[in-house]
This record gives C-alpha cells, sequence and structure tokens, in this order.
C-alpha cells in the first residue's frame, strides 16, 4: 500500500510532467501551423507554378517552311506532304523488339535500321528518335493498321521541302538537310525552332535566308500524368508559314538554260541591264537536291562527289576563269579612256612567223597566218592579240586594272546570298607584291590585255561587266532576290540625270575610287558608244568571230565578244603540231567564252557563256549564247506585262 | 465522496453506457467520416477497391472500438505483460513467417487479413509500461536499475522491427514508450544525457543505416540532391500542398495527386491529398480535431484514479500526437520520409485496429474511472 503522501507526490510529478508534454506539443504544433502557412499562404504562388510545370507539358510542331518563287510567282521550294515515324523512346519498353516489329511492317532496310541505331546512342532517353521521315501512302497506312501493338509508335503527317524543278534551279535556290549542331550554334531561330527532323538551309537562298524562309513553330500544350502520358489537350498555338521569297529568276529560261549546257560543264548568266535583276544562273553539271532533304544515299552521295565536272561547285559565281578575249573589249575602253590609245592606229598582225616580242619572249597571236594591218575597231572585232598586247603595253596593268573593278571584275556581286562565291583577282602591280611577293613583270603586262595570266573571273562578273558597258556605262546593283523598290523606270530616269551631269564629276572619273548606284563610270560617251560598235561588228559583220551566230531579225540583234581561254601554256612543239582543240585532251583543252548584250537597238539583257574546255568561243560558246538570247526576247513581252502590273500593285 | 455509487462493480449496462464519452465518440466519427472521404478522392471519385476496404475496416474497428469499451480497466491491468508478449511472439513469427512485400516483412498471413503485429506493439508497450510504473515509487523510479527493464523492454522489439525493416514504426513504438517513462517521472538527467549521446552519435548511426535510409536522411537535407529519386516524394509533396492555397482546389480536384505526382497517397501522404483539396483552411480544421482528441484523452486522464489509467491515458494521448505530428511534418518536408501513418486518416488494416484498440481501452478508462486497480 502506497502512501497517501507519496501518491500525492506521484500525481503532481505526473501532472507537472504532462503540462512539460502539453508545452512541447503546443511548440510543434505551431513550428506545424507555420510551415503549412508557409507553403500554402506565403509561398502558394510558387508550389502552384511548380504544380503546373508537372502536369503541363508543352509540345512544338515544327514550322512551316516560306516558299521560294520565280519572278513569275512559279514555286521553286515547296513543302509536300510527308508521312513519318516518331519513336518516343521514354515510351518504349523493349527498343529492341519494336524496332524489329516496324521493320516488318514498313520494310526498313538493314542501312535503315543500323541508322536508326546510330541517331539512338546521340539522343537523350526522352527524346523522340524520327525513324523515317519519307513512307509512302502504303507503308503509312499499314503502319496505322499495326499501331496498337506498338507503344509509343506515333506516325506523324508533316511537311517537308520538295524541289519540283528539282536540278534546274538548285545552284539558285540550295536544298536543305537536317539541322546540325552547327546550325543550331549558328543562328538563335533554327534553336528557337528546333523540333525532332527540322530541316534548315545548307547553301544559295536556303541557307542565307534561313531567318525569313523558317517560319515559326506551333505549340501544344497537354495535361499529362507523371508517367509523361498525354490526358488532355489544352492548348493549340498554330504553327506559321515563313515569308516567302520571290526571286527575280524566270524559270522557263533557267530551265532552257540548263538545257542548253546538258552534257557539258559550264555556266550561263543573264541579267537586266537597267536593274540588274538576275533572269538566269545556271551551272552544269548540275544535281537533284530533293536527294538531300531526307538523307542523301550513300551511291548516290558518292556518284555526286566523285564527278569529275563537279557538280557542287556553282560555275556561275564559284568559277574562277581567265576571261581570254572577253577581256578585250574592256581594254579597248580602258586605253580609250586614258588617251593612250588613238582608234586610228594601225598595228600589223604577222601571224605565228614574227610573233610580238618583248625582252626576249615571244607573244603570239591565235590566229596562224596573221591579221595584217589592224585599227582598234577591227582588232576587236576579229579579235587580234598582237594589237591589244601592243595596247596593253601601252596602257599599263595598273590602269586597266581600275576600269576594270568598276566595271564588276575583282569583287564579290551576291555576297549576301552565295557564302561560295569568289571574288576573282584583278592584278596590278601593288596586288602581285601583296600576295606573291614579287614585282611586276612586263610580259605579265602583255598577256594581261588579252585576259590571260593573273587575271581571274566568275561568269557573272562577265556578265556585270557587259551589263554596265552595253547600258551605256552606269553602275548598276545585280541582285537575285527580288526588290520592288528596283525598276526599269527608275533606273532610267537616274541614269538620265547622270548624263545632264556629264561636265560636273569629268576630273575624278578616271580615280581609283568607288562608284554610287545608278554613277557614271566613263569619262567620254564616244568611248563606250565605239566599243559597242565594235562588239556589233564582232557578231553581224563578215570576219567577225561570232558572225555565224548572228540573228539578222532586228528583234533579236544582238553584239557580243567571243572568247577562247588557254588552259595550258603552249610549247613550241605543240604550236608546231597546231593541233585541232578535238585531238587535244580535254582537260588541256581551252574554256570556250561569249559576252553579249541585246537586242542591239535598244539593249536589255546582258549575257555570259561559258564552256569549260569548249575549244572555241565562237564554236561552242557564241552558239548557246544565240539560242538562249532569242529565248529571252521571246519572253520578253511577258516579263514586261508582270513588271508593270508588279509597279501598278505596288 | 464514498457513495455506493462509485463502485463500478454495481453499474448497470446502463450506466456504463452513459458514461461513454460520448464527445470522444464524435471526435472519432468525424475524423472517420473524413477519412472515408480522403480515400475516395485517392481513387479520383470511384468508390472502388481502398474506398471498400477503408470503409469495413473503419465501421467493423469502430465497432470493435465500442464493444471492447466495456471491458474492465483491471482486464487491462491484469493483462498488460501478456499483451505485451503476445505482440512480441507475433514479431517473432513476422521475423520467421512474416509476408513480404516492397522489400520488408512486416504482415502475418491470416487469411482473411494481414496483421502488422508492429502497429499493435505501439499499443502493448503503452499498457506494458503503464502497468510497470503504476505502483512504483517516485524515489525508486530513479533508480538507474528500475530503468533497465523498461530499457530492455523497449529496445527488443524496436530492434525486431528495425530488422523488418521498418525504421519509421520502431521510432514511433520507441517514441511511445518514452514518453510514457517521462510522463512516469523519470529524472530529468536521463532523458538529456541520452538526447546529446543521440545528437553525438546521429553521424554514426546514418552511416550503418541501409543505402536508401540513407538517401532518405540525406535528401531530406536536400531534397533537390535527387529530385527524381528519393527527394521525390518531398519535392512532389510540398509542391501538392504548396498549390493548395488557402481554400483548396476543390474535393476530387487535386490534380497533383489524380495525376500520379504522388505516390503513396492513400498511406504516407494522405494529408497531402486533403492538404491540396482543402487548402489551409481545410489542413487546420483537421489539426483541430486531431488537438480535441488529444485533449479530451488527457481530460479523460486527468478524471481517473489509478495511476495505470491514468499513465495510460496521458501516455496514449501523447502517442497519438507523436504519430500525428511525425506524419505531418514528414509530409511538410521538416523531417525525413520514415513511413509513418495518419492515425485513422491513413488506409491501413493494422494502424487502424491499433488505434481503435487504443481508443476502446482509453473509453475503458473513462467507463471505469473510479475503479482502484487491484495490486497483485
Amino acid at each position: 500500500m502506497q502512501s497517501r503522501s507519496t501518491n500525492v507526490q506521484k500525481g503532481r510529478i505526473i501532472s507537472r510532467r504532462l503540462f512539460m508534454l502539453a508545452a512541447a506539443k503546443i511548440l510543434l504544433l505551431a513550428g506545424i501551423t507555420s510551415r503549412l502557412y508557409n507553403l500554402q499562404i506565403s509561398d502558394r504562388e510558387k508550389y502552384e507554378v511548380l504544380a503546373d510545370k508537372n502536369r503541363i507539358r508543352e509540345w512544338k510542331t515544327p514550322p512551316q517552311r516560306g516558299l521560294i518563287t520565280d519572278f513569275y510567282n512559279k514555286i521553286l521550294a515547296d513543302n509536300d506532304r510527308v508521312f513519318q515515324v516518331h519513336l518516343s523512346l521514354d515510351e518504349i519498353q523493349d527498343f529492341d523488339k519494336t524496332l524489329f516489329r516496324l521493320k516488318n511492317i514498313i520494310n526498313l532496310s538493314n542501312n535503315e535500321i543500323r541508322r536508326i541505331y546510330k541517331t539512338k546512342a546521340k539522343l537523350r532517353p526522352w527524346d523522340t528518335l524520327v525513324a523515317s521521315d519519307n513512307l509512302n501512302w502504303s507503308q503509312f497506312s499499314k503502319l496505322n493498321l499495326y499501331l496498337h501493338e506498338l507503344e509509343g509508335v506515333k506516325p506523324v503527317v508533316s511537311s517537308s521541302r520538295y524541289y519540283p524543278y528539282g536540278s534546274n534551279l538548285v545552284h539558285v535556290v540550295g536544298y536543305v538537310g537536317e539541322a546540325s549542331i552547327r546550325d543550331i550554334e549558328r543562328m538563335e531561330e533554327i534553336k528557337e525552332n528546333l523540333v525532332p527532323g527540322l530541316k534548315v538551309g545548307k547553301s544559295g537562298i536556303e541557307y542565307s535566308n534561313e531567318k525569313k524562309l523558317i517560319g515559326k513553330y506551333g505549340i501544344k500544350r497537354y495535361e499529362v500524368n507523371s508517367s509523361g502520358k498525354r490526358i488532355i489537350q489544352l492548348e493549340h498555338i498554330k504553327e506559321s508559314q515563313g515569308t516567302e521569297i520571290k526571286t527575280t529568276v524566270d524559270l522557263e529560261v533557267q530551265k532552257f538554260a540548263q538545257e542548253l549546257l546538258k552534257n557539258k560543264a559550264g555556266s550561263i548568266c543573264a541579267m537586266d541591264i537597267y536593274t540588274g535583276q538576275i533572269i538566269a544562273m545556271a551551272s552544269s553539271p548540275s544535281y537533284d537536291p530533293n536527294k538531300f532533304t531526307h538523307g542523301i544515299g550513300h551511291k548516290d552521295w558518292e556518284e555526286i562527289r566523285d564527278d569529275p565536272l563537279k557538280p557542287l561547285v556553282n560555275k556561275s559565281i564559284a568559277g574562277l576563269y581567265s576571261p581570254g578575249s572577253t577581256l578585250k573589249p574592256l581594254v579597248a575602253l580602258a586605253a580609250l579612256e586614258f588617251g593612250t590609245i588613238d582608234p586610228e592606229k594601225a598595228i600589223q598582225c604577222k601571224g605565228h612567223k614574227h610573233p610580238y616580242e618583248l625582252y626576249g619572249v615571244k607573244y603570239h597571236c591565235w590566229k596562224k597566218q596573221g591579221h595584217g594591218f589592224m585599227k582598234l575597231r577591227n582588232a576587236i572585232k576579229q579579235s587580234c592579240d598582237i594589237y591589244f598586247y601592243e595596247m596593253a603595253r601601252l596602257l599599263g596593268v595598273d590602269r586597266l586594272s581600275i576600269i576594270a573593278k568598276r566595271y564588276g571584275l575583282g569583287s564579290n556581286i551576291l555576297k549576301n546570298v552565295y557564302f561560295d562565291e569568289k571574288k576573282g583577282v584583278v592584278p596590278n602591280t601593288e596586288w602581285k607584291k601583296n600576295a606573291l611577293g614579287k614585282s611586276w613583270y612586263l610580259g605579265e603586262t602583255v598577256i594581261n590585255g588579252i585576259g590571260q595570266g593573273y587575271i581571274q573571273t566568275t561568269p557573272l562578273q562577265l556578265c556585270l561587266m557587259t551589263a554596265q558597258i552595253a547600258n551605256g556605262g552606269y553602275k548598276i546593283k545585280p541582285h537575285i532576290l527580288f526588290d520592288k523598290n528596283v525598276n526599269f523606270e527608275n533606273a532610267k530616269l537616274k541614269i538620265a540625270k547622270q548624263k545632264t551631269n556629264e561636265s560636273l564629276l569629268n576630273n575624278s572619273i578616271l580615280e581609283d575610287r568607288e562608284f554610287q548606284l545608278y554613277e557614271k563610270l566613263y569619262s567620254r560617251t564616244e568611248n563606250i558608244d565605239f566599243v559597242k560598235d565594235a562588239m556589233f561588228g564582232s557578231t553581224n559583220e563578215q570576219y567577225g568571230t561570232s558572225f555565224k551566230s548572228r540573228f539578222e531579225d532586228l528583234k533579236y540583234q544582238f553584239a557580243g565578244k567571243t572568247g577562247t581561254s588557254q588552259v595550258k601554256r603552249i610549247t613550241e612543239e605543240e604550236r608546231e603540231l597546231d593541233l585541232k582543240q578535238s585531238q587535244i585532251e580535254y582537260k588541256n583543252r581551252d574554256h570556250a567564252l561569249y559576252i553579249a548584250f541585246a537586242p542591239y537597238k535598244e539593249p536589255r539583257y546582258s549575257i555570259s557563256v561559258l564552256v569549260e574546255h569548249g575549244g572555241s568561243g565562237s564554236k561552242a560558246a557564241a552558239p548557246l549564247a544565240s539560242k538562249l538570247i532569242k529565248k529571252i526576247i521571246d519572253r520578253h513581252k511577258l516579263r514586261e506585262q508582270i513588271r508593270k502590273a508588279n509597279i501598278t500593285l505596288a | 465522496m464514498l457513495t455506493e455509487r462509485l463502485n463500478t462493480s454495481k453499474y448497470t449496462f446502463f450506466d456504463k453506457l452513459l458514461a461513454l464519452d460520448f464527445f470522444l465518440i464524435f471526435i472519432v466519427i468525424l475524423i472517420g467520416g473524413i477519412s472515408v472521404f480522403a480515400i475516395h478522392s485517392t481513387e479520383g471519385g470511384e468508390f472502388s477497391y481502398y474506398t471498400k476496404n477503408h470503409l469495413i475496416r473503419l465501421v467493423s474497428f469502430f465497432a470493435m472500438f465500442i464493444i471492447l469499451s466495456f471491458v474492465k480497466i483491471n482486464f487491462w491491468y491484469r493483462n498488460a505483460y501478456s499483451f505485451y508478449l503476445i505482440c512480441l511472439v507475433a514479431l517473432l513469427i513476422v521475423l520467421f513467417f512474416g509476408v513480404t512485400a516492397n522489400n520488408s516483412t512486416r504482415w502475418i498471413n491470416l487469411y482473411f487479413l494481414n496483421l502488422q503485429p508492429s502497429e499493435l506493439m505501439k499499443i502493448a508497450i503503452i499498457v506494458c509500461f503503464a502497468r510497470y510504473y503504476h505502483r512504483m515509487q517516485s524515489a525508486d523510479i530513479q533508480n538507474y536499475r528500475f530503468l533497465l527493464i523498461p530499457i530492455i523492454l523497449l529496445v527488443i522489439p524496436c530492434y525486431l522491427v528495425i530488422l523488418q525493416p521498418d525504421l519509421g514504426t520502431s521510432i514511433l513504438i520507441a517514441g511511445s514508450g518514452i514518453v510514457v517513462i517521462w510522463i512516469a517521472g523519470l529524472n530529468i538527467k536521463y532523458f538529456v544525457y541520452s538526447s546529446l549521446l543521440l545528437l553525438v552519435s546521429f553521424p554514426f548511426i546514418v552511416s550503418i543505416l541501409k543505402p536508401y535510409q540513407k538517401a532518405r536522411i540525406l535528401t531530406f537535407f536536400n531534397p533537390d540532391r535527387d529530385p527524381l529519386g528519393a527527394g521525390y516524394q518531398i519535392i512532389q509533396s510540398k509542391i501538392a500542398i504548396g498549390s493548395g492555397g488557402f481554400f483548396g482546389k476543390g474535393y476530387l480536384k487535386g490534380t497533383q495527386s489524380y495525376l500520379e505526382f504522388l505516390p503513396e497517397k492513400h498511406t504516407d501522404f494522405i494529408f497531402t491529398l486533403f492538404s491540396e483539396e482543402f487548402g489551409f483552411l481545410g489542413s487546420i480544421i483537421l489539426m483541430l480535431l486531431y488537438i480535441l482528441l488529444i485533449s479530451r484523452v488527457i481530460s479523460i486522464g486527468f478524471s481517473v484514479r489509478s495511476f495505470f489509467a491514468k499513465l495510460y491515458c496521458f501516455g496514449f494521448a501523447s502517442a497519438i500526437f507523436i504519430y500525428v505530428f511525425v506524419n505531418i511534418a514528414m509530409v511538410l518536408g521538416l523531417l525525413p520520409i520514415v513511413g509513418a501513418p495518419l492515425p485513422i486518416m491513413s488506409y491501413g488494416g493494422s494502424s487502424m485496429l491499433s488505434i481503435m484498440l487504443g481508443l476502446s481501452i482509453v473509453m475503458s478508462c473513462k467507463i471505469y474511472s473510479q475503479d482502484q486497480i487491484s495490486y497483485y
């Protein structure tokens, strides 16, 4: 039996202990309550956002690529509907089994299987793998039939780049391919729009105008559960298409030009001499850009890559050639402008037995028998080398380079559009010292005068040079992307203004300086007219080097200049042998060039033609130019209609 | 006053009925009802497996609660040690013949239900210690020799439970036992020393834990360390609760829970779901109900005569507080995830059984409050 007092004491102890416990409990309760308050009241927004982040997930839908059209709004680069298979890696339990099933259903080749595994290795576990991005309809519908057996496999209807005119336009438009890491790094827009299987421009207009063409991705917002399975669609922001890009190119002329170059390696360029719009820019051989859109096959790629005629090179802007005799009109112009030649001066060309000699080195004319006594006009018309050796010697290489540069040689023309364009070389004494560390030799001036030696031009540069002579000697800005602010009337107006300012700027005309758009490039109109007239003679008068390619009809009549650019130096023995071009090995044959402008009466277009190893300008290049000119002039009326319609709309 | 009326052996059944604490019953029914709705919500509004089972258990064990209330408090006193022993034996059976689920062996298969003896042990230890300290002199309580037995009685079941492995329940068992020892009046210095010892040896203890338990402790201190693994539950629980706001998202609208971002939502994290759906307001009200429950038990403890009953009621009330606190704190990210169910609210047969059993003993204390316990 316990005594009362111990009981009471014990009772008190228990009560006291209980109170202490109660105090502790209240403290703990306060702790919990304040924490609860924290989460639910103070930090409520933060947790709401996190809760939403959990359950809402966004998927990007791919953007629609902007179209590229020609001058007549014909679509050169289109978007075609394609059927694709997407594999959601995080939803597939057994990848090997699923892939095996898939292989049997849509008939994947072993190569494709290999590629899929390779791609998978680079992806993260929650990424989407595009197993095939170009199924045909029967494969696609078969896949849909077996869909219930294949978890994580999604058939997707998407759109993909399609070039209806394939190899005819690839050197103008370019092509697209799968976005690489470099692409993602170089452009923010590509990074933003990155969805599995996104295609971006790899060359040409597709590449340089990526920002405009790429468009904007769309967003599909879903509520998902914790395994990422979509429960409801909450929102759909539609994707938008990129801006349409219109070019100045005429599809029909371009196709015609590519056809003219079939089975040859070469280039054809045509431009409007007042507006600078490029009508056609063909390069041969060409290749099919559609092959690149879905990833080019190994064999196809090897074929393109190993072709000795180099289809990937855009010869119009990236091919460098000696201009040969096509430079002669410019040399003549330069000599006239600087007053170093009198057009009446006669020089004798005596043929191979009596070549032009300078410090013991012999320089020959192309004509074995020689031309006899020549004056300037004739020298141009019959393309006499001896005359030009002498003229070049008197002119000097530096003064020639001033004139050459202002008429468009030696610098990039479409620099913002084609990253592979080449500048070419317009040599002078300073250039040689800087580039080669040597001093200039007079002999080099001499051969420079006939467009050989260090001088290197692209066919487009020659076309521009011709245009700026044909339009009377005024600077134009060639462009291939349609610019609605540039039009014929405007140009003519500005040029007319320039004409009346003739006297004012005479002093600085012959300096080496920059020129404004439509600014006068000549010092005396007579000089330009002289050269144009000489070119007329070269084409339309007997003994002219392109006489055989002429048109009698005034509608098509044109003026031009042949060029035959030497590829290999001719040795004494070879000169003795006097081989025909067809007897020489292909890669040693001369290139064939031709420049022209038409119609002669009131010129609107300039042309340049290049046939690699064509042998002779008059035999290989001039006939092509002739056919092309007819085509362009036939299309001229339509182009004027469209042009005028555009103006009234604008 | 020594009126005959106070001798409960002369009570009629009706008297005993009247002596029931109806307020307590009312609170229990309230919490029980809320729990059914909560479980119902975990199944997305479907009256399915969990809801059905929970309701059956609630009703049957509640009936048991009422019925067993009429058992004399003497009975519990006399059989306190046997109760403890039975539970101990059950734990041993679990060790050798137990049912395994989720990598832990905690259950005995009784064909129509799986019994988890560790839950019952939570109650048994309170009853056992209440008896042990019932007639001990205050002076003896302080004697370390008399402390040895309770320590051993405590350590053995805790150890067996840790082996299962079930760290959470063993902590709750330890907590229940220690709180009774505290109320009984053991000198504070023992508690101070042992807390210091625990604090100092904490790192060592952590290092001998199993890897997943270790991970739990470490991610508790920094949940972002492993947001998709061990830290996932804590982070998700906080997000769900926080996004509930003041009024909550509404019944059946707990998006985090029904979209399966929150695992274990019908057991350990039932409070999270409730809090997400009923907000700060609802959570405070629920906590208030528990406080009312606990204080009611405490007030019953004040009204009883025997130390056994007093110790038991105070001990049980504190134990309930511990269970509630540990669960809610865990769910709020204030304690590491240990796996402690919320009394009555969480789904779980053995948990419901043990709480209802414990409550019936409290009710028995109330009915027989004037009884003196016989000393033999």
